[in-house]
């Protein structure tokens, strides 16, 4: 496949929360690319940091929670050391964001299309209403929503329906990379699969960066490229999705994959991992997931193992990954 | 096997508010949840009941246990009729037909430490002395892997983490040794990995604890795995029930075929382009007439609108209701 450019990079990036019993270190030296029209899933389970990485991007953090290291650049700038002004045109101009729940991100007494116009103007106030109202027409279609959905309000539109709105919000714009942190958790099945489906079109149509993080291994497998496995504030292991799927390096990976059912296979028994993740204000020595692992070693529990290239393109932070055996 | 359960043609409507105009014209509009469902549950066995939000699953589940009243309908559980027993007969049929629901903590009250709450519907039943109970409850819970369990007997719900909370919810609902367990979507709040270790759990208990299950889910992967039968509903209504081998090779109705290639498989090399029906679930407020599917169906007929399809034996235990059949 062709080397195409980085857009988005994250470098070294570390995120605390300081609560009363200490400090919750809930992403610890991450580094990630996205290259220019990639699809990379970030995948883990509640706690390990995923959604806080995604917020980060956008410089979203809440406060107490605070970037404590490194970088994040987006064709080059900055973000974390852009002013408020800036960062208002890069979200949703360059970077735009959907979230779990459309019915919290939508305001119920807008209605559709107050909500597309608002964001339109927010960011070019220039902008006559009537060719406004065309962009907007156009985005419907392409989200395949009926044009008398537009005078409707949230309430009135169904589950599926709302993502869509969502999406199309994200994309007017005409942004270079979405974010999408589980966008599809709160819809049905035939819903998400239908949902899956345009956003692989909408990939195309806006020539998209995409970062989807979710739980979900069977819809990262659907859409994503590349694969970012998260666990308790760290990336265990970076690969392409085949690789990931095929041949998983990091114990972790390999547990999250054989503990899904999988609706193709006969499985007898799920494999299954005993224990929780670790508490993030005193997390153990070493590697975290050690605690975990079917295959711990005595150096596991003293020394954390790098995220190293263990083959081109696949990285994974386990000191067993560099063994040939 | 003898037939421990057996539902025949349920109905559930749930009137709405209505204006005095529609109380005095007798026009008052309902929610038809359930509509003329029937299905019996072998000893032993596990029933999956699978379909999208709104499909009257969980009402079906309720009813089972009369935790809702049937409109019309009967239930029978060992051959008696549940639907006509008195509340003391009720009462003793509550200690052996339990069910659990979804999310762990709504289920629990968070004033009631573990212990407590485990023992307290033995002292509803009166079952056992105060040392019994004890004893009891503590060789439950390492049965269901809330060990060590005299250290976690103390512990209070916001104590626990999810998959444990979940646990204790299924050692009250199994504490006064019941056959019959209604499962309402257990594993549905859980993290992925807490999700496989509850499946394995529920698997081990209805093996060493001889329990017959109805297993309510939405993911039809998860019901492959854990079930014997599986039904699937929409709208109120059972489309489709079979042997699971029998369903998940050889789906005959179109809703069961279009939900199982919604269902996203964690693998990259399984992606595909697929035939969705298009919409979403309509409400059950005014279902459409005939097959409620065929707004849907991209095979329905002028036909389909006319009349329901019956539920009809393709094959040996195996139903379906199309008429394509």
């Amino acid at each position: 496949m062709e080397r195409r450019e980085t857009i988005l990079s994250v470098r070294n990036i570390s995120i605390e929360y300081p609560i009363s019993i200490g400090v919750v270190k809930a992403v610890e030296d991450v580094s990630l690319t996205l290259d220019d029209g990639e699809a990379l899933g970030l995948v883990g389970e509640s706690g390990c940091g995923k959604s806080t990485l995604g917020l980060s991007l956008l410089k979203l953090l809440r406060p107490p929670g605070r970037v404590t290291g490194g970088q994040l650049l987006y064709r080059g700038t900055d973000i974390l050391g852009l002013g408020n002004h800036e960062l208002l045109s890069l979200r949703g101009r360059n970077i735009a964001m959907i979230f779990q729940n459309p019915l919290t991100s939508l305001n119920p007494l807008f209605t559709v299309r107050s909500h597309f116009l608002e964001t339109i103007h927010f960011h070019d106030p220039s902008m006559p209403t009537a060719r406004a109202t065309e962009a907007v027409e156009k985005m419907l279609a392409t989200l395949g929503i009926e044009r008398k959905r537009l005078t409707e309000y949230p309430h009135q539109l169904s589950g599926g329906m709302r993502q869509r709105i969502m999406i199309g919000l994200a994309l007017i714009m005409n942004p270079d990379i979405l974010i999408a942190d589980e966008p599809t958790t709160s819809l049905d099945v035939i819903v998400e699969a239908g949902f899956t489906q345009l956003l692989a079109d909408l990939r195309r149509l806006y020539r998209l960066s995409i970062i989807l993080i979710t739980h979900n291994l069977g819809l990262v497998a659907e859409i994503a490229d590349r694969i970012a496995v998260m666990y308790a504030g760290k990336l265990m292991e970076v690969a392409s999705a085949r690789e990931i799927f095929s041949r998983p390096l990091h114990p972790y990976t390999q547990g999250l994959i054989s503990c899904v059912p999988n609706i193709r296979l006969e499985q007898k028994e799920l494999v299954t991992m005993p224990g929780s993740p670790p508490n993030l204000a005193a997390p153990p020595a070493g590697c975290r997931f050690a605690p975990r692992c079917p295959k711990v070693m005595p150096i596991c529990r003293e020394k954390a193992p790098a995220l190293i290239e263990h083959e081109p393109g696949h990285s994974a932070a386990c000191w067993l990954s560099g063994r040939k055996d | 096997m003898a037939t421990l359960i057996r539902a025949r043609d349920l109905v559930k409507d749930f009137p709405l508010q209505g204006t005095i105009f529609d109380v005095f014209f007798r026009d008052r509009k309902a929610v038809h949840a359930v509509d003329g469902v029937s299905f019996s549950i072998a000893e032993g066995e596990v029933l999956g009941l699978a379909g999208e939000s709104g499909s009257g699953k969980s009402t079906t589940g309720r009813l089972l246990l009369r935790l809702q009243e049937p409109t019309s309908g009967s239930v029978e559980y060992r051959g008696r009729d549940v639907t006509s027993m008195s509340a003391r007969e009720l009462a003793a049929l509550r200690a052996r037909a339990q069910i659990v629901f979804q999310d762990p903590n709504s289920s629990l009250s968070p004033r009631m430490s573990v212990g407590q709450a485990i023992t307290h519907p033995l002292s509803i039943h009166r079952i056992g002395t105060p040392k019994d109970r004890k004893e009891r409850v503590l060789d439950l819970m390492e049965k269901v892997g809330l060990s060590p369990a005299e250290f976690l007997y103390h512990k209070y719900p916001h104590q626990l983490s999810g998959g444990q909370s979940q646990r204790v919810v299924i050692a009250r609902a199994l504490v006064t040794t019941p056959d019959f367990l209604v499962a309402d979507e257990p594993i549905a709040m859980a993290d992925v990995s807490v999700r496989a270790l509850i499946l394995q759990l529920m698997r081990q208990l209805k093996q060493d604890l001889g329990l017959t299950y109805l297993f309510i889910t939405h993911d039809l992967a998860t019901a492959k795995y854990l079930c014997d039968r599986v039904a699937v509903m929409y709208l109120g209504r059972i489309v489709e029930i079979a042997p699971r081998d029998e369903l998940f090779a050889r789906a005959h109705h179109p809703y069961t075929t279009a939900l199982l290639a919604a269902v996203p498989v964690p693998d990259p090399d399984a992606r595909r382009d697929k035939k969705l029906p298009t919409g979403e679930i309509p409400s059950a407020i005014d279902p459409p007439p005939g097959c409620h599917f065929h707004p849907r169906c991209p095979l329905a007929m002028p036909k389909c609108r006319e009349a329901r399809p019956p539920l009809r034996e393709v094959s040996p235990g195996h139903f379906s209701a199309c008429i394509l059949d």
